[in-house]
Protein backbone atom coordinates (compact mmCIF):
# COMPACT_ATOMS: atom_id res chain seq x y z
CA UNK A 1 0.00 0.00 0.00
CA UNK A 2 1.32 3.40 -1.15
CA UNK A 3 2.24 5.98 2.10
CA UNK A 4 2.80 8.46 -0.16
CA UNK A 5 0.33 11.10 0.49
CA UNK A 6 -0.52 13.28 -2.72
CA UNK A 7 0.29 16.59 -1.38
CA UNK A 8 3.89 15.38 -0.76
CA UNK A 9 3.51 15.08 -4.69
CA UNK A 10 2.74 18.48 -4.84
CA UNK A 11 5.86 19.49 -2.33
CA UNK A 12 7.98 17.39 -4.74
CA UNK A 13 7.37 18.65 -8.03
CA UNK A 14 7.57 22.26 -6.70
CA UNK A 15 11.33 21.89 -5.31
CA UNK A 16 12.33 20.33 -8.41
CA UNK A 17 10.92 23.34 -10.72
CA UNK A 18 11.88 26.19 -7.82
CA UNK A 19 16.02 26.10 -8.39
CA UNK A 20 15.32 26.81 -12.12
CA UNK A 21 12.21 29.24 -11.85
CA UNK A 22 12.58 31.73 -9.79
CA UNK A 23 9.36 33.48 -10.04
CA UNK A 24 7.84 30.22 -8.32
CA UNK A 25 6.52 30.98 -4.37
CA UNK A 26 4.77 29.49 -2.28
CA UNK A 27 2.85 30.79 0.61
CA UNK A 28 0.95 29.14 3.38
CA UNK A 29 -1.45 30.05 5.91
CA UNK A 30 0.06 28.34 9.21
CA UNK A 31 -0.04 25.70 7.07
CA UNK A 32 3.38 24.22 5.89
CA UNK A 33 2.97 21.37 7.91
CA UNK A 34 -0.17 20.10 7.22
CA UNK A 35 0.84 20.79 3.65
CA UNK A 36 3.81 19.20 3.62
CA UNK A 37 5.60 21.83 2.08
CA UNK A 38 7.97 22.31 5.03
CA UNK A 39 10.91 20.73 2.83
CA UNK A 40 10.37 23.55 0.61
CA UNK A 41 10.33 26.30 2.95
CA UNK A 42 13.61 24.70 4.51
CA UNK A 43 15.42 24.43 0.91
CA UNK A 44 13.64 27.81 -0.82
CA UNK A 45 13.49 30.10 2.27
CA UNK A 46 13.75 33.20 -0.24
CA UNK A 47 10.61 31.72 -2.60
CA UNK A 48 8.51 31.23 0.60
CA UNK A 49 5.99 33.33 2.14
CA UNK A 50 4.29 32.42 5.54
CA UNK A 51 0.99 34.83 6.19
CA UNK A 52 -0.27 33.06 9.28
CA UNK A 53 -3.34 32.31 9.97
CA UNK A 54 -5.43 34.35 7.41
CA UNK A 55 -6.30 32.89 4.35
CA UNK A 56 -8.30 35.82 2.62
CA UNK A 57 -4.64 37.75 3.07
CA UNK A 58 -3.21 34.00 1.69
CA UNK A 59 -4.88 34.71 -1.47
CA UNK A 60 -4.70 38.77 -1.56
CA UNK A 61 -0.77 38.49 -1.19
CA UNK A 62 -0.75 35.87 -3.94
CA UNK A 63 -3.08 37.72 -6.48
CA UNK A 64 -0.74 41.26 -5.57
CA UNK A 65 2.38 38.85 -6.05
CA UNK A 66 1.11 37.13 -9.55
CA UNK A 67 0.77 40.71 -11.09
CA UNK A 68 3.98 41.64 -10.48
CA UNK A 69 5.21 38.58 -12.12
CA UNK A 70 5.85 36.04 -9.81
CA UNK A 71 4.01 31.94 -10.12
CA UNK A 72 2.51 32.00 -6.79
CA UNK A 73 1.09 28.00 -5.05
CA UNK A 74 -1.08 28.83 -1.60
CA UNK A 75 -1.64 26.00 0.16
CA UNK A 76 -4.03 26.14 2.57
CA UNK A 77 -6.79 23.45 4.17
CA UNK A 78 -9.33 22.89 1.05
CA UNK A 79 -12.06 24.07 3.78
CA UNK A 80 -10.93 27.60 4.66
CA UNK A 81 -9.47 28.19 1.43
CA UNK A 82 -12.27 27.76 -0.74
CA UNK A 83 -15.20 29.46 1.64
CA UNK A 84 -13.23 31.47 3.92
CA UNK A 85 -11.58 33.40 0.83
CA UNK A 86 -13.67 32.85 -2.00
CA UNK A 87 -14.38 36.48 -2.11
CA UNK A 88 -10.46 37.09 -2.86
CA UNK A 89 -10.16 33.97 -5.08
CA UNK A 90 -13.53 35.93 -7.22
CA UNK A 91 -11.83 39.43 -7.50
CA UNK A 92 -8.59 39.47 -6.69
CA UNK A 93 -7.40 36.38 -8.16
CA UNK A 94 -10.21 35.51 -11.47
CA UNK A 95 -11.70 38.63 -12.23
CA UNK A 96 -7.95 40.44 -11.95
CA UNK A 97 -7.15 37.46 -13.84
CA UNK A 98 -4.14 36.96 -11.63
CA UNK A 99 -1.93 33.57 -12.34
CA UNK A 100 -2.54 32.02 -8.86
CA UNK A 101 -2.45 28.48 -8.12
CA UNK A 102 -4.36 27.63 -5.00
CA UNK A 103 -3.39 24.13 -3.53
CA UNK A 104 -6.64 22.96 -1.15
CA UNK A 105 -4.96 20.07 0.65
CA UNK A 106 -6.92 18.11 3.38
CA UNK A 107 -9.93 18.05 0.59
CA UNK A 108 -13.36 16.84 1.31
CA UNK A 109 -13.88 14.61 4.52
CA UNK A 110 -9.74 14.48 5.06
CA UNK A 111 -10.26 15.30 8.22
CA UNK A 112 -13.44 13.61 8.96
CA UNK A 113 -13.29 13.43 13.05
CA UNK A 114 -12.97 17.09 13.57
CA UNK A 115 -16.32 18.19 12.11
CA UNK A 116 -18.27 19.98 9.40
CA UNK A 117 -15.78 22.94 9.94
CA UNK A 118 -12.98 21.17 8.45
CA UNK A 119 -14.84 19.61 5.63
CA UNK A 120 -14.63 21.24 2.23
CA UNK A 121 -17.42 19.48 0.40
CA UNK A 122 -18.70 22.52 -1.37
CA UNK A 123 -15.30 23.25 -2.59
CA UNK A 124 -15.87 22.65 -6.57
CA UNK A 125 -19.32 24.14 -6.87
CA UNK A 126 -18.14 27.21 -5.16
CA UNK A 127 -15.02 27.81 -7.54
CA UNK A 128 -15.92 25.96 -10.21
CA UNK A 129 -19.10 28.70 -10.68
CA UNK A 130 -15.88 31.55 -10.75
CA UNK A 131 -15.70 32.35 -14.55
CA UNK A 132 -11.85 32.20 -14.84
CA UNK A 133 -11.34 29.30 -12.39
CA UNK A 134 -10.39 26.06 -12.95
CA UNK A 135 -10.98 22.90 -10.83
CA UNK A 136 -8.69 20.11 -10.63
CA UNK A 137 -9.26 17.10 -8.51
CA UNK A 138 -6.46 14.32 -8.86
CA UNK A 139 -6.88 10.98 -7.78
CA UNK A 140 -3.31 9.51 -6.86
CA UNK A 141 0.10 10.52 -6.20
CA UNK A 142 1.08 10.21 -10.26
CA UNK A 143 -1.53 11.88 -11.42
CA UNK A 144 -0.82 14.23 -9.05
CA UNK A 145 2.33 15.31 -10.12
CA UNK A 146 1.56 15.01 -13.99
CA UNK A 147 -1.24 17.82 -13.18
CA UNK A 148 1.20 20.22 -10.97
CA UNK A 149 4.33 20.13 -13.81
CA UNK A 150 0.98 21.14 -15.98
CA UNK A 151 0.22 24.12 -13.91
CA UNK A 152 3.41 25.05 -13.34
CA UNK A 153 4.04 25.36 -17.22
CA UNK A 154 0.79 27.57 -17.34
CA UNK A 155 -0.46 30.91 -16.95
CA UNK A 156 -3.75 31.38 -15.27
CA UNK A 157 -5.30 30.37 -12.23
CA UNK A 158 -6.98 27.44 -10.72
CA UNK A 159 -7.90 25.36 -7.74
CA UNK A 160 -6.06 21.67 -6.67
CA UNK A 161 -7.89 20.04 -4.09
CA UNK A 162 -6.05 16.75 -2.76
CA UNK A 163 -6.83 14.91 0.14
CA UNK A 164 -4.98 13.91 3.71
CA UNK A 165 -4.27 10.44 3.47
CA UNK A 166 -2.14 8.54 1.49
CA UNK A 167 -3.89 6.75 -1.16
CA UNK A 168 -3.90 3.79 -3.31
CA UNK A 169 -2.39 3.91 -6.26
CA UNK A 170 -4.61 4.04 -9.50
CA UNK A 171 -1.47 4.41 -11.90
CA UNK A 172 2.20 3.77 -12.21
CA UNK A 173 5.00 6.03 -11.92
CA UNK A 174 5.34 7.32 -15.63
CA UNK A 175 2.23 5.39 -16.90
CA UNK A 176 -0.63 8.05 -16.05
CA UNK A 177 -1.70 8.19 -19.55
CA UNK A 178 -1.79 11.90 -18.24
CA UNK A 179 -3.32 14.80 -21.19
CA UNK A 180 -4.09 17.82 -19.65
CA UNK A 181 -7.96 18.67 -19.10
CA UNK A 182 -8.90 15.36 -20.94
CA UNK A 183 -10.56 11.99 -18.92
CA UNK A 184 -8.54 9.23 -18.51
CA UNK A 185 -10.24 6.07 -19.32
CA UNK A 186 -9.37 3.22 -16.52
CA UNK A 187 -11.07 0.53 -18.00
CA UNK A 188 -12.83 0.60 -21.33
CA UNK A 189 -16.93 -0.90 -21.36
CA UNK A 190 -20.23 -0.76 -23.46
CA UNK A 191 -22.84 -1.34 -20.71
CA UNK A 192 -22.45 1.62 -18.40
CA UNK A 193 -20.38 4.48 -17.66
CA UNK A 194 -18.79 6.04 -14.28
CA UNK A 195 -17.09 9.04 -13.74
CA UNK A 196 -15.28 9.68 -10.37
CA UNK A 197 -12.34 12.43 -9.12
CA UNK A 198 -10.36 12.47 -6.63
CA UNK A 199 -10.26 9.54 -3.65
CA UNK A 200 -13.04 8.24 -5.24
CA UNK A 201 -11.22 7.15 -8.63
CA UNK A 202 -9.64 4.24 -7.35
CA UNK A 203 -12.96 3.06 -5.54
CA UNK A 204 -14.88 3.15 -8.92
CA UNK A 205 -11.50 1.60 -10.40
CA UNK A 206 -12.39 -1.71 -8.20
CA UNK A 207 -16.54 -1.46 -9.00
CA UNK A 208 -14.96 -1.96 -12.56
CA UNK A 209 -13.35 -4.77 -11.96
CA UNK A 210 -16.29 -5.79 -9.22
CA UNK A 211 -18.37 -5.45 -12.41
CA UNK A 212 -16.24 -7.02 -14.80
CA UNK A 213 -16.49 -10.22 -12.36
CA UNK A 214 -20.42 -10.19 -12.89
CA UNK A 215 -20.09 -10.28 -16.67
CA UNK A 216 -20.74 -6.40 -16.79
CA UNK A 217 -18.70 -3.90 -19.13
CA UNK A 218 -18.55 -1.06 -17.42
CA UNK A 219 -16.43 2.22 -18.43
CA UNK A 220 -14.72 3.90 -15.68
CA UNK A 221 -13.36 7.54 -16.41
CA UNK A 222 -10.76 9.78 -14.01
CA UNK A 223 -11.94 13.13 -14.50
CA UNK A 224 -9.98 15.07 -12.45
CA UNK A 225 -10.23 17.88 -14.61
CA UNK A 226 -13.63 19.11 -13.20
CA UNK A 227 -13.32 22.16 -15.26
CA UNK A 228 -12.93 22.56 -17.71
CA UNK A 229 -14.70 19.31 -17.78
CA UNK A 230 -13.81 17.11 -20.35
CA UNK A 231 -17.32 17.10 -21.99
CA UNK A 232 -15.72 15.09 -25.30
CA UNK A 233 -15.37 12.15 -22.94
CA UNK A 234 -18.95 12.61 -20.98
CA UNK A 235 -20.86 12.95 -24.37
CA UNK A 236 -18.90 9.42 -25.95
CA UNK A 237 -19.92 7.80 -22.45
CA UNK A 238 -23.45 8.96 -22.89
CA UNK A 239 -23.81 7.70 -26.57
CA UNK A 240 -21.66 4.37 -26.52
CA UNK A 241 -22.84 3.10 -22.53
CA UNK A 242 -26.34 4.51 -22.43
CA UNK A 243 -26.02 5.42 -18.33
CA UNK A 244 -23.49 7.28 -16.74
CA UNK A 245 -22.93 7.32 -12.81
CA UNK A 246 -20.86 10.05 -11.21
CA UNK A 247 -18.75 9.65 -7.68
CA UNK A 248 -17.23 12.02 -5.68
CA UNK A 249 -16.35 13.58 -2.24
CA UNK A 250 -18.40 16.73 -2.07
CA UNK A 251 -22.50 17.83 -1.80
CA UNK A 252 -24.83 16.40 -4.46
CA UNK A 253 -25.10 20.25 -5.65
CA UNK A 254 -22.80 21.92 -8.01
CA UNK A 255 -20.33 19.18 -7.60
CA UNK A 256 -18.82 17.09 -11.02
CA UNK A 257 -21.87 15.07 -10.86
CA UNK A 258 -24.05 18.26 -11.38
CA UNK A 259 -21.87 19.24 -14.41
CA UNK A 260 -22.20 15.60 -16.27
CA UNK A 261 -25.87 15.88 -15.57
CA UNK A 262 -25.78 19.15 -16.94
CA UNK A 263 -24.00 17.95 -20.85
CA UNK A 264 -25.91 14.88 -20.58
CA UNK A 265 -29.40 16.67 -20.29
CA UNK A 266 -28.31 18.83 -23.15
CA UNK A 267 -26.73 17.18 -25.56
CA UNK A 268 -28.12 13.84 -25.40
CA UNK A 269 -29.79 12.68 -22.11
CA UNK A 270 -29.56 9.58 -20.85
CA UNK A 271 -29.81 7.94 -17.43
CA UNK A 272 -27.56 9.94 -15.20
CA UNK A 273 -27.05 9.28 -10.94
CA UNK A 274 -25.12 11.25 -8.73
CA UNK A 275 -22.99 9.60 -6.01
CA UNK A 276 -22.04 12.19 -3.36
CA UNK A 277 -21.90 12.97 0.47
CA UNK A 278 -25.62 13.86 1.60
CA UNK A 279 -27.11 17.41 1.93
CA UNK A 280 -26.27 17.24 5.97
CA UNK A 281 -22.92 17.28 8.09
CA UNK A 282 -21.03 14.40 7.46
CA UNK A 283 -20.56 11.88 10.41
CA UNK A 284 -17.65 11.67 12.29
CA UNK A 285 -14.92 9.40 11.20
CA UNK A 286 -11.91 8.40 9.05
CA UNK A 287 -12.03 8.90 5.28
CA UNK A 288 -12.46 5.03 5.28
CA UNK A 289 -15.28 4.76 7.71
CA UNK A 290 -17.36 8.01 6.20
CA UNK A 291 -17.47 6.87 2.73
CA UNK A 292 -18.66 3.22 3.72
CA UNK A 293 -21.18 4.91 5.93
CA UNK A 294 -22.57 6.44 2.56
CA UNK A 295 -21.82 3.79 0.02
CA UNK A 296 -18.77 5.90 -1.49
CA UNK A 297 -16.90 2.65 -1.90
CA UNK A 298 -16.36 -0.06 -4.48
CA UNK A 299 -18.60 -2.09 -3.10
CA UNK A 300 -21.73 0.55 -3.18
CA UNK A 301 -20.47 2.02 -6.89
CA UNK A 302 -20.41 -1.75 -8.43
CA UNK A 303 -24.20 -2.30 -6.87
CA UNK A 304 -25.53 1.56 -7.64
CA UNK A 305 -24.08 0.76 -11.27
CA UNK A 306 -26.04 -2.56 -11.43
CA UNK A 307 -29.34 -1.72 -10.54
CA UNK A 308 -28.84 1.31 -12.72
CA UNK A 309 -27.98 -1.67 -15.89
CA UNK A 310 -31.20 -3.56 -14.35
CA UNK A 311 -33.87 -0.78 -13.84
CA UNK A 312 -32.57 1.23 -17.21
CA UNK A 313 -31.43 3.70 -15.32
CA UNK A 314 -34.22 4.33 -12.18
CA UNK A 315 -32.07 3.14 -9.16
CA UNK A 316 -34.07 5.48 -6.90
CA UNK A 317 -37.63 5.69 -5.75
CA UNK A 318 -39.35 8.86 -7.75
CA UNK A 319 -41.01 11.71 -5.81
CA UNK B 1 2.83 71.47 -12.77
CA UNK B 2 3.42 73.39 -9.31
CA UNK B 3 0.90 72.91 -6.46
CA UNK B 4 -1.47 75.95 -7.21
CA UNK B 5 -1.84 74.46 -11.41
CA UNK B 6 -2.78 71.40 -9.75
CA UNK B 7 -4.65 72.30 -7.30
CA UNK B 8 -6.95 74.19 -10.40
CA UNK B 9 -6.62 70.82 -12.28
CA UNK B 10 -8.57 68.80 -9.62
CA UNK B 11 -11.43 71.09 -9.60
CA UNK B 12 -11.45 70.63 -13.69
CA UNK B 13 -11.26 66.91 -13.21
CA UNK B 14 -13.63 67.21 -10.70
CA UNK B 15 -16.18 68.62 -13.39
CA UNK B 16 -15.36 65.75 -15.45
CA UNK B 17 -16.14 63.20 -13.27
CA UNK B 18 -19.32 64.97 -12.61
CA UNK B 19 -20.10 64.58 -16.87
CA UNK B 20 -19.15 60.81 -16.46
CA UNK B 21 -21.67 60.58 -13.81
CA UNK B 22 -24.76 62.67 -15.00
CA UNK B 23 -24.56 61.05 -18.22
CA UNK B 24 -23.72 57.73 -17.56
CA UNK B 25 -26.39 58.15 -14.62
CA UNK B 26 -24.50 56.12 -12.18
CA UNK B 27 -21.27 56.68 -10.08
CA UNK B 28 -19.95 58.33 -6.76
CA UNK B 29 -19.59 61.59 -6.47
CA UNK B 30 -19.07 62.23 -2.88
CA UNK B 31 -16.26 60.53 -2.40
CA UNK B 32 -15.18 61.35 -6.06
CA UNK B 33 -14.71 64.77 -4.96
CA UNK B 34 -13.28 63.80 -1.39
CA UNK B 35 -10.45 62.02 -3.07
CA UNK B 36 -9.78 63.95 -6.12
CA UNK B 37 -6.70 65.45 -4.62
CA UNK B 38 -5.47 62.67 -3.19
CA UNK B 39 -4.96 61.27 -6.55
CA UNK B 40 -4.38 64.04 -8.54
CA UNK B 41 -1.44 64.69 -6.07
CA UNK B 42 -0.12 60.77 -6.53
CA UNK B 43 -0.36 60.65 -10.51
CA UNK B 44 0.88 64.17 -11.27
CA UNK B 45 3.86 64.15 -8.33
CA UNK B 46 4.61 61.04 -7.16
CA UNK B 47 3.82 57.72 -8.99
CA UNK B 48 6.03 56.69 -11.42
CA UNK B 49 3.52 55.86 -14.19
CA UNK B 50 2.61 56.63 -17.64
CA UNK B 51 1.10 54.78 -20.52
CA UNK B 52 4.47 54.39 -22.42
CA UNK B 53 5.59 52.12 -18.96
CA UNK B 54 2.47 49.65 -18.62
CA UNK B 55 4.36 46.62 -18.95
CA UNK B 56 7.48 48.21 -17.37
CA UNK B 57 8.67 45.86 -14.53
CA UNK B 58 9.91 48.93 -12.42
CA UNK B 59 6.42 50.89 -12.28
CA UNK B 60 4.73 52.15 -9.25
CA UNK B 61 2.01 50.18 -8.68
CA UNK B 62 -1.47 52.11 -7.70
CA UNK B 63 -4.46 50.49 -6.20
CA UNK B 64 -8.07 52.36 -5.88
CA UNK B 65 -8.99 50.11 -2.97
CA UNK B 66 -11.87 52.51 -2.46
CA UNK B 67 -12.68 51.06 -6.31
CA UNK B 68 -16.11 53.16 -6.16
CA UNK B 69 -14.02 56.26 -6.78
CA UNK B 70 -13.52 54.95 -10.23
CA UNK B 71 -14.88 58.14 -11.47
CA UNK B 72 -11.84 60.11 -10.27
CA UNK B 73 -9.48 57.38 -11.58
CA UNK B 74 -10.50 57.45 -14.82
CA UNK B 75 -10.51 61.25 -15.66
CA UNK B 76 -7.00 61.11 -14.42
CA UNK B 77 -6.11 57.92 -16.59
CA UNK B 78 -7.79 59.95 -19.53
CA UNK B 79 -5.82 62.68 -18.86
CA UNK B 80 -2.33 61.52 -18.44
CA UNK B 81 -3.30 60.13 -21.84
CA UNK B 82 -3.67 56.31 -20.87
CA UNK B 83 -7.20 55.93 -23.10
CA UNK B 84 -9.12 58.55 -25.15
CA UNK B 85 -12.11 60.58 -24.32
CA UNK B 86 -14.18 58.99 -26.81
CA UNK B 87 -13.68 55.82 -25.25
CA UNK B 88 -14.67 56.77 -21.47
CA UNK B 89 -17.81 58.73 -22.69
CA UNK B 90 -19.03 54.71 -23.13
CA UNK B 91 -18.97 55.27 -18.57
CA UNK B 92 -21.41 52.81 -17.47
CA UNK B 93 -23.11 52.29 -20.74
CA UNK B 94 -23.77 48.58 -22.20
CA UNK B 95 -20.91 46.33 -22.86
CA UNK B 96 -18.16 49.19 -21.85
CA UNK B 97 -15.13 48.28 -20.16
CA UNK B 98 -15.75 51.47 -17.65
CA UNK B 99 -17.55 50.06 -15.37
CA UNK B 100 -18.20 51.90 -11.84
CA UNK B 101 -15.31 49.85 -10.29
CA UNK B 102 -12.08 49.71 -12.17
CA UNK B 103 -11.19 46.82 -13.86
CA UNK B 104 -7.87 45.78 -15.54
CA UNK B 105 -9.34 46.00 -18.95
CA UNK B 106 -8.68 49.27 -18.87
CA UNK B 107 -5.00 50.85 -19.36
CA UNK B 108 -3.84 51.94 -16.56
CA UNK B 109 -5.62 49.77 -13.76
CA UNK B 110 -3.36 47.48 -11.79
CA UNK B 111 -6.17 45.26 -9.91
CA UNK B 112 -9.51 45.43 -10.16
CA UNK B 113 -11.65 46.54 -7.27
CA UNK B 114 -14.75 47.83 -5.93
CA UNK B 115 -15.04 44.78 -3.05
CA UNK B 116 -13.79 46.96 -0.25
CA UNK B 117 -10.97 45.60 2.16
CA UNK B 118 -8.85 43.66 -1.01
CA UNK B 119 -6.55 46.81 -1.87
CA UNK B 120 -3.92 46.62 1.18
CA UNK B 121 -3.37 42.53 1.12
CA UNK B 122 -3.17 42.61 -2.86
CA UNK B 123 -0.43 45.29 -2.25
CA UNK B 124 1.01 43.44 0.37
CA UNK B 125 1.51 41.06 -2.16
CA UNK B 126 3.09 43.56 -4.79
CA UNK B 127 5.38 44.74 -2.31
CA UNK B 128 6.99 41.90 -0.91
CA UNK B 129 7.21 40.90 -5.56
CA UNK B 130 9.18 44.06 -5.37
CA UNK B 131 11.20 43.44 -2.96
CA UNK B 132 12.11 39.65 -3.83
CA UNK B 133 12.44 40.76 -7.46
CA UNK B 134 14.88 43.75 -6.45
CA UNK B 135 12.30 45.89 -8.18
CA UNK B 136 12.88 49.76 -6.85
CA UNK B 137 9.04 50.54 -6.84
CA UNK B 138 6.93 51.48 -4.64
CA UNK B 139 3.09 50.16 -4.13
CA UNK B 140 0.56 52.98 -3.34
CA UNK B 141 -3.07 52.03 -1.99
CA UNK B 142 -5.68 54.30 -1.56
CA UNK B 143 -8.12 53.10 0.84
CA UNK B 144 -11.40 54.87 2.25
CA UNK B 145 -12.29 55.12 5.70
CA UNK B 146 -15.81 53.32 5.52
CA UNK B 147 -13.57 50.35 4.56
CA UNK B 148 -11.75 50.04 7.76
CA UNK B 149 -14.61 48.20 8.88
CA UNK B 150 -13.90 45.16 7.21
CA UNK B 151 -11.72 42.60 8.78
CA UNK B 152 -9.62 41.53 6.16
CA UNK B 153 -7.84 45.45 5.74
CA UNK B 154 -6.45 44.75 9.14
CA UNK B 155 -4.87 41.26 7.89
CA UNK B 156 -3.37 43.00 5.31
CA UNK B 157 -1.97 45.97 8.00
CA UNK B 158 -0.40 42.91 10.64
CA UNK B 159 1.53 41.42 7.50
CA UNK B 160 2.88 44.65 6.11
CA UNK B 161 4.20 45.43 9.55
CA UNK B 162 5.76 41.96 9.79
CA UNK B 163 7.32 42.25 6.55
CA UNK B 164 8.53 45.35 7.29
CA UNK B 165 7.33 46.76 4.13
CA UNK B 166 8.80 50.10 3.69
CA UNK B 167 8.11 50.47 -0.21
CA UNK B 168 4.29 50.27 0.68
CA UNK B 169 2.55 53.71 1.00
CA UNK B 170 -1.36 53.59 2.01
CA UNK B 171 -3.53 57.10 2.09
CA UNK B 172 -6.58 56.94 3.69
CA UNK B 173 -9.52 59.40 2.33
CA UNK B 174 -10.48 60.10 5.73
CA UNK B 175 -13.90 61.96 4.78
CA UNK B 176 -15.67 60.63 7.87
CA UNK B 177 -18.78 59.82 5.66
CA UNK B 178 -20.01 56.72 4.51
CA UNK B 179 -23.50 55.33 2.61
CA UNK B 180 -25.18 54.91 6.39
CA UNK B 181 -24.01 58.28 7.92
CA UNK B 182 -20.84 58.91 10.12
CA UNK B 183 -17.85 56.56 10.20
CA UNK B 184 -18.08 57.29 14.27
CA UNK B 185 -22.03 56.23 14.06
CA UNK B 186 -22.16 53.09 11.72
CA UNK B 187 -18.37 51.40 13.31
CA UNK B 188 -16.05 53.78 14.68
CA UNK B 189 -12.79 53.64 13.25
CA UNK B 190 -11.67 54.72 16.59
CA UNK B 191 -8.18 56.64 16.96
CA UNK B 192 -6.63 55.46 13.12
CA UNK B 193 -2.76 56.78 14.18
CA UNK B 194 -2.96 54.74 17.40
CA UNK B 195 -4.55 51.56 15.55
CA UNK B 196 -1.71 51.83 12.85
CA UNK B 197 0.77 52.51 15.21
CA UNK B 198 -0.12 49.92 17.26
CA UNK B 199 0.53 47.40 14.10
CA UNK B 200 3.74 48.71 13.55
CA UNK B 201 3.26 51.55 10.83
CA UNK B 202 4.37 54.86 10.45
CA UNK B 203 1.74 57.54 10.46
CA UNK B 204 1.75 60.53 9.13
CA UNK B 205 -1.66 62.89 9.13
CA UNK B 206 -2.37 65.82 6.20
CA UNK B 207 -5.29 68.18 5.11
CA UNK B 208 -6.44 65.82 1.90
CA UNK B 209 -8.05 68.57 -0.08
CA UNK B 210 -4.92 70.40 -0.13
CA UNK B 211 -2.44 69.49 -2.94
CA UNK B 212 0.50 71.57 -1.18
CA UNK B 213 -0.31 69.54 1.88
CA UNK B 214 -0.44 65.99 0.59
CA UNK B 215 2.43 66.52 -1.60
CA UNK B 216 4.70 67.09 0.98
CA UNK B 217 3.42 64.73 3.53
CA UNK B 218 3.76 61.87 0.92
CA UNK B 219 7.30 62.58 0.32
CA UNK B 220 7.85 62.42 3.66
CA UNK B 221 5.99 58.79 4.24
CA UNK B 222 7.78 57.65 1.22
CA UNK B 223 11.33 58.11 2.65
CA UNK B 224 9.42 55.63 5.45
CA UNK B 225 12.16 52.83 6.89
CA UNK B 226 11.55 49.48 8.10
CA UNK B 227 7.95 49.75 8.22
CA UNK B 228 4.82 50.60 5.79
CA UNK B 229 3.82 54.20 5.93
CA UNK B 230 0.04 55.14 5.97
CA UNK B 231 -1.41 59.07 5.18
CA UNK B 232 -4.51 59.78 7.24
CA UNK B 233 -5.81 62.39 4.71
CA UNK B 234 -8.51 64.75 6.41
CA UNK B 235 -11.02 65.11 2.95
CA UNK B 236 -14.58 66.88 2.76
CA UNK B 237 -16.62 64.01 0.87
CA UNK B 238 -17.89 66.26 -1.48
CA UNK B 239 -15.37 69.03 -1.53
CA UNK B 240 -16.31 71.36 -4.32
CA UNK B 241 -19.63 71.40 -4.43
CA UNK B 242 -20.75 72.73 -1.48
CA UNK B 243 -24.51 71.25 -1.22
CA UNK B 244 -22.67 67.97 -1.05
CA UNK B 245 -20.10 68.63 1.34
CA UNK B 246 -20.74 66.67 4.42
CA UNK B 247 -23.74 65.04 2.78
CA UNK B 248 -23.77 61.04 3.43
CA UNK B 249 -26.88 61.29 0.64
CA UNK B 250 -24.68 62.14 -2.07
CA UNK B 251 -22.27 59.05 -1.66
CA UNK B 252 -23.66 57.94 -4.91
CA UNK B 253 -26.27 60.73 -5.66
CA UNK B 254 -26.47 61.01 -9.86
CA UNK B 255 -27.39 64.77 -9.82
CA UNK B 256 -30.29 66.11 -11.57
CA UNK B 257 -30.16 68.26 -14.50
CA UNK B 258 -29.84 71.44 -12.34
CA UNK B 259 -27.94 69.98 -9.89
CA UNK B 260 -25.42 69.57 -12.23
CA UNK B 261 -25.52 72.84 -13.70
CA UNK B 262 -24.99 73.89 -10.37
CA UNK B 263 -22.35 71.41 -9.88
CA UNK B 264 -20.06 72.74 -13.04
CA UNK B 265 -20.40 76.72 -12.11
CA UNK B 266 -19.59 75.85 -8.31
CA UNK B 267 -16.45 74.21 -9.81
CA UNK B 268 -15.40 76.88 -12.12
CA UNK B 269 -15.69 79.57 -9.66
CA UNK B 270 -13.32 77.35 -6.84
CA UNK B 271 -11.20 76.92 -9.83
CA UNK B 272 -11.20 80.50 -11.03
CA UNK B 273 -10.19 81.72 -7.18
CA UNK B 274 -7.19 79.82 -6.93
CA UNK B 275 -4.41 82.03 -6.81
Amino acid sequence: MNTIPNRRAICETLMEKAGQDKTIVVLCSDSRGSASLEPFAQAYPQQFVEVGIAEQDLVSIAAGMASCGLKPFAASPACFLSTRSLEQIKVDVAYSQNNVKLIGISGGISYGPLGMTHHSTQDIACIASIPGMRVYLPSDRHQTKCLMEALVADDSPAYLRVGRNPVEDVYTSGQCNFVMDKATVLQQGKDITIIACGEMVREAQKAGEILKQKGISARVLDMYCVKPIDRQAVLDAARETGSILTVEEHSAFGGMGSIVSQIVSTCCPVPVVNMALPDQPAIAGTSRQVFDYYGLNASGIAENAERMIKSSGKIYPEH
Amino acid sequence: MNDTELSRKAFLLREQAAGLIYRGKSGHIGSDFSVMDILVTLFYLHLNVSPAQQTDPSRDRFILSKGHTAEALYCILCDKGFFPKEELETFCQFGSKYTGHPNKNINGVEINSGSLGHGLPVGVGMALAGRMQGQPYRVYVVMGDGELAEGSVWEGAMAASHFKLDNLIVIIDRNRLQISGTTESVMNPGDLRSRFESFGWQVWECPGNRIDALDQTISEAKASVGAPALVIANTIKGYGYSAAENQAKWHHKVPSEEEYQQILEELKERRAMIE
